[in-house]
């Protein structure tokens, strides 16, 4: 047992989850990098431990709600990388049947209710699903991830006021990456902490290492206990990297080379492997072998996609309406 | 002899019995409690359901419309009351962006079955900012639904089905028709979304009007009754989707129309009324341009004189009857 409550073959299963997220981004990078996806893509490789380290505080039933920034998210709760990577080629096969792509990849019946393209969007949802979750008198919680740049949308104000209030199973999972797009966290807010804006509305905030998937793990599991015994909901600011650019278009005129390098010094899956290994609980060959089996589940997802129908036009107007 | 209720008691008892069919349907909302609402529609019914079900919320319309389409995905069928509709600009992003688009970007997965009720319109002396008339906002987005009731017959029937309904529906009220009074059935009888009513059949001309115009479309066919010309009004009742057969039909049996809506003019659902008569073959049963009578260019003022200048009264809509004859 590495940390408190966490299983062995849970505390092995989070570094096969990262090396998934990392593999799946990795090859989205290059995919795109190929001219073989339409749209855009939103990347987290350098997030991995936040994703894992939440997701796998949950259990069968909670709901969740991902950002633009969604696929780690979605490979944690457990989403089918083949159908994942159908969607992100915007094939019928897809979660979404093609019509949402990477920013809309969801799994309602699983309690994946999407990712969202709109910074901020998501948490009035969550707000909302954690009500439905309190006047059914449901014992599950609602995850919902957004990013710093959310921190200063209205939207995050209302909702954690609102959850608050109504002391709603909900867990506002701040991924803090530094950057809104292309501004800095210190240039769009005074405070040092946005963790520190829960004390604003009356619930609990905890800032927590987001390259440290233990770390993520043990602050996550204490704030969904809270939320499933009834006492409320709780901010959790994770402080995270994103390796990549924003987005498909991003030349990084805002950020350094060196910076970049400093991050990936702190890799979340490099530092855990060591850990586990350290432990005694994973071989150095372990770790090899998690990285290659990663990759080959997302060959596979990929030659399922590649393989897969494209969605037909003349059910352009599917599901409009219900 | 079927009781009378006043609109506002019409919505009311809509949603008593819903919410005592169905323990998912639950109210949320500005001041919907104690208070009973802005315009006491929900009067009465935290002392029947308590404060679970009829929940007054804090003044955040984007986090409240938010938890409503949250609840809605996750089985619950809320009717979110937003105080004026003019404030439902301060939760666009959530209806636009989510509530109508969540179901298509999943794939046809996710249901948001929720309900906006909201007072529109002008009349009151409530100024720019309390008075507007949103809906063609509304039923420009694929996904949601929009009705404007004009009696409270309309209202009870069609809020019963816009709460069955497993879409978000944006639902009008007009303030002025709060107290309006009609017969209303006592049973939960649903009127379908997406029918438009003929509120008076006539030979000469016909008049497509919505919401409070309705009541003045009807106050003008009497006055023009009174000179021997009869004139048939329709009320589409729902504006997405719209029952264009029914306008179409009358078209072709008068062959001159006039159309009244209280929204801005430009761009508003007379313009999409009038284009489909256009393409339609209707169009040469036509012995008259269209006429369409829309708000004035401004916001609306507060002034009495000029707030009724500001959009079509019922002396504007019996001159643009007798333009149409004319022609």
């Amino acid at each position: 047992m590495v940390v408190q409550g966490l299983s062995t073959d849970n505390a092995v299963k989070m570094l096969q989850t990262m090396h998934v997220i990392r593999a799946f981004e990795e090859r989205a990078d290059d995919l795109f990098a190929h001219g073989r996806v339409h749209g855009t893509m939103h990347l987290s490789a350098g997030q991995e431990a936040v994703a894992t380290g939440v997701c796998t505080a949950l259990r069968a039933g909670d709901y969740l709600l991902s950002t633009h920034r969604g696929h780690g998210h979605c490979i944690a709760r457990g989403a089918d990388v083949r159908r994942m990577m159908a969607e992100f080629l915007g094939k019928e096969t897809g979660y979404c049947r093609g019509r949402g792509g990477s920013m809309h990849i969801a799994d309602v019946d699983e309690g994946i209710l999407g990712a969202n393209g709109i910074v901020a969007g998501g948490l009035p949802l969550a707000t909302g699903v954690g009500l439905s979750i309190h006047m059914r008198r449901g014992t599950q919680v609602c995850v919902v991830f957004f990013g710093d740049g959310a921190a200063n949308e209205g939207a995050f104000h209302e909702s954690l006021n609102l959850a608050s209030v109504w002391t709603l199973p909900v867990i506002y999972v701040c991924e803090n990456n530094q950057y809104a797009m292309s501004m800095p966290v210190h240039t769009s807010m005074k405070i040092e902490r946005i963790a520190d804006r829960a004390a604003a509305y009356g619930l609990p905030g905890e800032q927590v290492n987001g390259m440290d998937v233990l770390a993520v793990y043990d602050a996550a599991t204490r704030a969904v206990e809270r939320a499933r015994q009834g006492g409320g909901p709780t901010l959790l600011e994770c402080l995270t990297y994103r390796y990549r650019g924003h987005s498909k278009s991003d030349a990084q005129r805002y950020r350094t080379r060196e910076e970049i390098e400093t991050w990936r010094a702190r890799d979340p899956i490099v530092q855990y492997e060591r850990r586990l290994v350290a432990d005694g609980l994973l071989s150095p060959e372990d770790g090899d072998q998690f990285a290659r089996r990663a990759r080959e589940a997302i060959d596979d997802a990929v030659r399922f996609a590649e393989s897969s129908p494209e969605p037909d036009p003349a059910t352009l107007l599917d599901g409009v309406y219900a | 002899m079927i009781r009378e209720l006043s609109y506002a008691e019409a919505v009311r008892e809509a949603l008593r019995q819903e919410m005592q069919a169905d323990e998912r349907v639950f109210i949320l909302g500005e001041d919907i409690g104690v208070y009973g609402g802005a315009f006491g529609v929900t009067d009465g019914l935290l002392a029947e359901f308590g404060p679970e079900r009829i929940r007054d919320t804090p003044i955040s319309e984007a986090a409240i419309t938010g938890c409503a389409i949250g609840a809605a995905v996750t089985g619950l069928r809320p009717v979110l009351e937003i105080q004026f509709s003019d404030f439902i600009t301060l939760a666009m992003e959530q209806l636009v962006l989510q509530a109508a688009k969540l179901r298509y970007m999943f794939g046809g997965k996710a249901r948001v079955p929720m309900v906006v009720r909201t007072p529109g319109g002008s009349g009151t002396g409530a100024a720019a900012q309390h008075s507007e008339s949103l809906e063609a906002w509304f039923a420009h987005v694929p996904g949601l639904k929009v009705v404007a009731p004009s009696t409270p017959a309309d209202a009870k029937g069609l809020l019963i089905s816009s709460i069955r309904d497993d879409n978000p529906v944006i639902f009008f009220e007009h303030k002025l028709l709060y107290r309006t009074r009609g017969p209303v059935p006592e049973e939960t009888a649903a009127i379908p979304l997406g029918l438009a009513d003929v509120k008076r059949e006539g030979a000469d001309a016909t008049i497509v009007a919505t919401s409070g115009m309705v009541t003045r479309a009807l106050g003008a066919a009497d006055r023009l009754a009174q000179d021997g010309v009869s004139v048939e009004v329709i009320d589409p009742r729902t504006l997405r989707p719209l029952d264009t057969d029914t306008i179409l039909a009358s078209v072709r049996k008068t062959g001159r129309v006039v159309i009244v809506y209280e929204a801005v003019k430009t761009l508003g659902i007379g313009a999409e009324i009038a284009a489909r008569i256009a393409e339609s073959e209707a169009l040469y049963s036509l012995q008259a341009p269209i006429v369409r009578l829309g708000g004035q260019e401004c916001p609306i003022p507060y002034n009495r004189a000029l707030e009724r200048a500001a959009v079509p009264q019922q002396e504007d809509i019996v001159a643009a009857v007798r333009q149409v004859l004319a022609a």
